[in-house]
C-alpha cells in the first residue's frame, strides 16, 4: 500500500521532468505519401505540472498524445526522445511498454461514451485495469482502491456494479478518469476530455482535472482546442499548427502577450463576451503531406513577409520566456539580425477569393 | 441493481404482447394467399377420384361453402387454440402430421445450427483475429462458396464422395429397424433411440444425422464465417478496445475479452433471422436426403395440391420463425443489458 505512495527516486527531484520529449516526429502512411501529423516536436513537463495543446482540429495533437503512450496504429512510424523519469520509452520492449501503460502512463479521450466495454460492468473495468498491473492484488483491495478513486470523482460507491450504459455522458467521463487514476499514473494524456459534453459538465471535468495535480500529483497533458479551458487549468501551453509547436511558455503570458500570429487569431477567434462578431481565421490548416515551404502558417498570416514564404523559421526565446518560431517575432524581437530589407518586406500573394475558399 | 436498468420479465412481456400481431399477420397472409390461388381446394386436392356429391360433402365438412369472412375467423380461432386444421387429401390432422415429423426437422435443423457454430465461429475469429492473412482468403472464400453453393449440390457431392469412404448413409434418418424397434416417446428419433438405452439404435440415427446436417450446416456456416469476421475487424478498431490497450492490458485479453465476447453478441441475433433460411434450407435438404421431417410432407402436400395441408403446415413454420426470434430476443436480452431499453 505504502510503497504506492512512495514516489519513484527520480520523481523527487520535483525540477526533474516527468516527461521529455525533444524533436518528436510521427508519420502516417498514405497513398499519396507519408503524413507528416507531427513534425519536430519538444516539450516537457514537470512533476503535476499541467501543459495545454491546443490548435485546430487536424494538426497533430492527437497524435501526440497516442504517440506518447506508444498506442499509434500500425503503419504510423515516430522517431526522436521521450524520456519518462529518465527512462527512454522508445526503446522499451513492447511488454515493458505495456506494463508501463495504464499503471505510469494514463490517456483519457474524448468520446467518454464509447470507450468503456458496454458488456462489461464498471467494477471489470476496475478489476481487469488493477489486476493487470497487480498480479496479486485482491478483490477486496480492489474494490477498496476503486471505490476511492470513484469517490474522488463524484461518482456513489452504489453505481460499482452497474453497467457503463446506466450513467450519462458526464459520469462516464469521470469514470474514464477514475478508471485511468486507479494505478496513480505520474503522467496522463487527456484528449479532449470535455469536447463531447455539455458545458455545465465541462466545468465539472475541468475542475476535477485541475485537482489531480494535489490529489494524485500527475502530470498532465491537456489537448484542447477550447482555449477557455487552457486559461482556467493549464500552467503552460503550446500553441500547435500544421504539426509543430510554434508557441510554448507560461499560460498567462501566451494569453495576455502572444507572439505568434497564429495564436493571436486563435485568441481572437475565440467567443468572448468582449467580441462583438465572431473572428475566424480565412483559409484551413495545411495538407500534412505537402505542407507550405517556408512557416507552415504563412498563406494565412496577416503579418506574412518574403523570408515567410520561403525559410522555415526556428524557435527563439522571446522577453517574455516563451518561446516562439516566427520570422515577424523575431524580427520585433531582434533574434533575426541578419534579415534583409526584402526579406521583411510584406508578402505579395494573390488574395484568397471566396471561390478558392470553398 | 440501478433505477435506470431495464428488467428482463417486463421486456419478455412486451415482446410477447408484440408477438400476437406478428403472427395474426402471417396468419392471415397465409390465408389470403391460399384464397386467392385459382381453382377451389377440394377439387384440386380430389377433384376426379370422388363424384360431384361427395367432392360438395368435403367442401362442407371443411367448411369451405361459408363465406369467406366466417372461414377466415375461424380459421383464426382454431390457430388460437393451436388447431393447425386437417388434411384435404388424406383427412389427417395437421398437428399429427407436426407431432409424427416435426422431430426429424427438428434434430436436423439443431445438427445443422451445431456444424454451423462449430465450423463458423472459430473460422471467423481466425480471419478476423489474422485480416489479410493466406488463412484469412481461404476462410472468407470457404464462406462464400458454403453459403452460395446449392445444397442439392453440396448433398450430392456429399452423397457420392463422402458417403462411402466413411460409411455414412445417405437417405432417410434410421434404418428400417432402428425405426421399428425404437418406442416413439417424444417423437424426436434420436431421444427416442437414447431413452430406451439402446446404444445400437443411437450410432444408427447419429449416422443418419451426420451428411443432413453437415450439408445444411455448411450454408449457415458462411453465413457466420462472414458475421463473426466483421464483427470482430468492428470491434478490435472499437473505442474501448484501444481505451483498453491505453490501460496495459495485454493485446491476447484485449482480444479475448473485449473483442471476441462482443463480436459474438449479434451472432445470436442473426442465429435467429436465420431460422427462416434454415427452414428453407431444412426443405431442401429434406428433400436431397430422403429425410422423413416437415420439409418432406410440405412438399409431397403441395405436389398433391392440397391447399389445406399447405396452410397449416406453412402457418406452423410462420409461428416457428415468430416464436424462436422471440426466444434469441429474449437470449440477447439477458446477454447484453442495452437492449432491454
Ligand atoms: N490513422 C491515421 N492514418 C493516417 N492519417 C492520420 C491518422 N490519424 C490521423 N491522421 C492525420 O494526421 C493529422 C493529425 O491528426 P490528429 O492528430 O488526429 O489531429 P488533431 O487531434 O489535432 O485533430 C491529420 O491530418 C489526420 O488526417
Ligand atoms: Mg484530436
Amino acid at each position: 500500500m505504502t510503497e504506492l505512495y512512495d514516489a519513484p527516486v527520480a520523481a523527487r527531484d520535483d525540477n526533474a521532468p516527468v516527461i521529455d520529449a525533444q524533436d518528436i516526429r510521427i508519420w502516417y502512411g498514405s497513398e499519396r505519401g507519408p503524413v507528416k501529423a507531427v513534425d519536430g516536436v519538444s516539450f516537457s513537463l514537470r512533476k503535476g505540472e499541467i501543459l495545454g495543446l491546443v490548435g485546430e482540429s487536424g494538426c497533430g495533437k492527437s497524435t501526440i498524445g497516442r504517440g506518447l503512450l506508444g498506442l499509434l496504429p500500425p503503419g504510423a512510424e515516430m522517431d526522436g526522445a521521450l524520456r519518462f523519469k529518465g527512462e527512454d520509452l522508445l526503446a522499451l520492449p513492447k511488454k515493458e511498454m505495456f506494463a508501463k501503460r495504464g499503471a505510469e502512463l494514463g490517456m483519457i479521450f474524448q468520446e467518454p461514451l464509447t470507450r468503456l466495454n458496454p458488456l462489461m460492468r464498471i467494477s471489470e473495468h476496475f478489476e481487469e485495469t488493477l489486476r493487470t498491473h497487480e498480479k496479486s492484488i485482491g478483490k477486496e483491495e480492489i474494490q477498496r482502491r476503486a471505490l476511492e478513486v470513484l469517490r474522488l470523482m463524484g461518482i456513489p460507491p452504489t453505481r460499482y456494479r452497474s453497467y457503463p450504459h446506466e450513467f450519462s455522458g458526464g459520469m462516464r467521463q469521470r469514470l474514464m478518469i477514475a478508471l485511468a487514476l486507479v494505478l496513480r499514473p505520474a503522467f496522463v494524456v487527456a484528449d479532449e476530455p470535455t469536447t463531447a459534453l455539455d458545458v455545465l459538465v465541462e466545468a465539472q471535468i475541468i475542475r476535477i482535472l485541475h485537482s489531480l495535480r494535489s490529489e494524485f500529483e500527475t502530470s498532465l497533458l491537456l489537448i484542447t482546442h477550447n482555449l477557455g479551458i487552457i486559461a482556467e487549468a493549464c500552467d503552460r501551453v503550446a500553441v500547435m499548427y500544421a504539426g509543430e509547436i510554434v508557441e510554448i511558455g507560461d499560460a498567462r503570458e501566451v494569453f495576455s502577450d502572444p507572439q505568434h500570429p497564429y495564436t493571436r487569431e486563435l485568441l481572437r477567434s475565440t467567443i468572448s463576451l468582449s467580441t462583438t462578431g465572431l473572428n475566424f481565421i480565412p483559409g484551413a490548416p495545411p495538407d500534412l503531406v505537402n505542407p507550405p515551404t517556408g512557416c507552415h502558417f504563412h498563406p494565412r498570416c496577416p503579418d506574412a513577409m518574403n523570408i515567410c514564404a520561403t525559410r522555415h523559421p526556428v524557435q527563439h526565446a522571446m522577453p517574455n520566456g516563451t518561446r516562439v518560431q516566427c520570422w515577424a517575432a523575431d524580427l520585433a524581437h531582434g533574434r533575426a539580425p541578419d534579415l534583409t530589407e526584402d526579406d521583411t518586406a510584406p508578402l505579395v500573394r494573390e488574395e484568397i477569393s471566396v471561390a478558392d475558399e470553398a | 441493481m440501478s433505477s435506470g436498468s431495464g428488467s428482463l420479465p417486463r421486456y419478455i412481456a412486451q415482446r410477447l404482447l408484440l408477438m400476437i400481431p406478428m403472427i395474426w399477420l402471417i396468419v392471415t397472409m397465409v390465408f389470403i394467399l391460399l384464397r386467392v390461388a385459382p381453382g377451389d381446394p377440394v377439387t384440386a386436392a380430389v377433384g376426379g377420384k370422388l363424384n360431384e356429391e361427395a367432392l360438395d360433402a368435403r367442401r362442407a365438412a371443411l367448411g369451405l361453402d361459408r363465406p369467406l369472412i366466417v372461414q377466415y375467423l375461424d380459421y383464426l380461432g382454431d390457430i388460437a387454440t393451436l388447431d393447425f386444421g386437417k388434411t384435404i387429401s388424406d383427412n389427417r390432422p395437421i398437428t399429427s402430421i407436426i407431432v409424427d415429423n416435426g422431430g426429424a426437422t427438428l434434430s436436423l435443423t439443431i445438427g445443422a445450427f451445431a456444424f454451423a457454430l462449430l465450423m463458423g465461429i472459430p473460422l471467423g475469429l481466425l480471419a478476423g483475429r489474422y485480416r489479410d492473412s493466406a488463412g484469412d482468403v481461404v476462410i472468407r472464400i470457404f464462406g462464400v462458396v458454403s453459403y452460395a453453393a446449392p445444397i442439392f449440390f453440396i448433398g450430392l457431392l456429399m452423397q457420392i464422395w463422402v458417403a462411402g469412404p466413411l460409411g455414412l448413409p445417405t437417405s432417410d434418418i434410421a434404418s428400417p429397424i432402428t425405426k421399428f424397434q425404437v418406442e416413439p416417446v417424444t417423437h424426436i428419433l434420436l431421444l427416442d433411440a437414447i431413452i430406451a438405452g439402446d446404444t445400437e439404435s443411437t450410432v444408427d440415427v447419429l449416422k443418419h444425422h451426420v451428411l443432413p446436417c453437415f450439408t445444411l450446416g455448411l450454408l449457415l456456416s458462411g453465413v457466420f464465417i462472414r458475421l463473426v469476421r466483421v464483427n470482430l475487424l468492428m470491434t478490435l478498431k472499437g473505442d474501448y478496445v484501444e481505451a483498453a490497450r491505453a490501460r496495459g492490458i495485454p493485446e491476447r485479453y484485449v482480444i479475448r475479452r473485449h473483442a471476441f465476447r462482443n463480436a459474438l453478441v449479434p451472432v445470436i441475433t442473426v442465429l435467429g433471422l436465420q431460422v427462416a433460411l434454415t427452414l428453407s434450407g431444412a426443405l431442401l435438404t429434406e428433400s436431397t436426403f430422403n429425410w422423413p421431417g416437415l420439409g418432406t410432407q410440405l412438399i409431397d402436400y403441395l405436389t398433391a395440391r392440397d391447399y389445406a395441408a399447405v396452410q397449416g403446415l406453412v402457418t406452423f413454420f410462420a409461428v416457428v420463425v415468430v416464436v424462436v426470434s422471440l426466444l434469441v430476443d429474449v437470449i440477447n436480452a439477458a446477454i447484453d443489458p442495452r437492449v432491454r431499453y
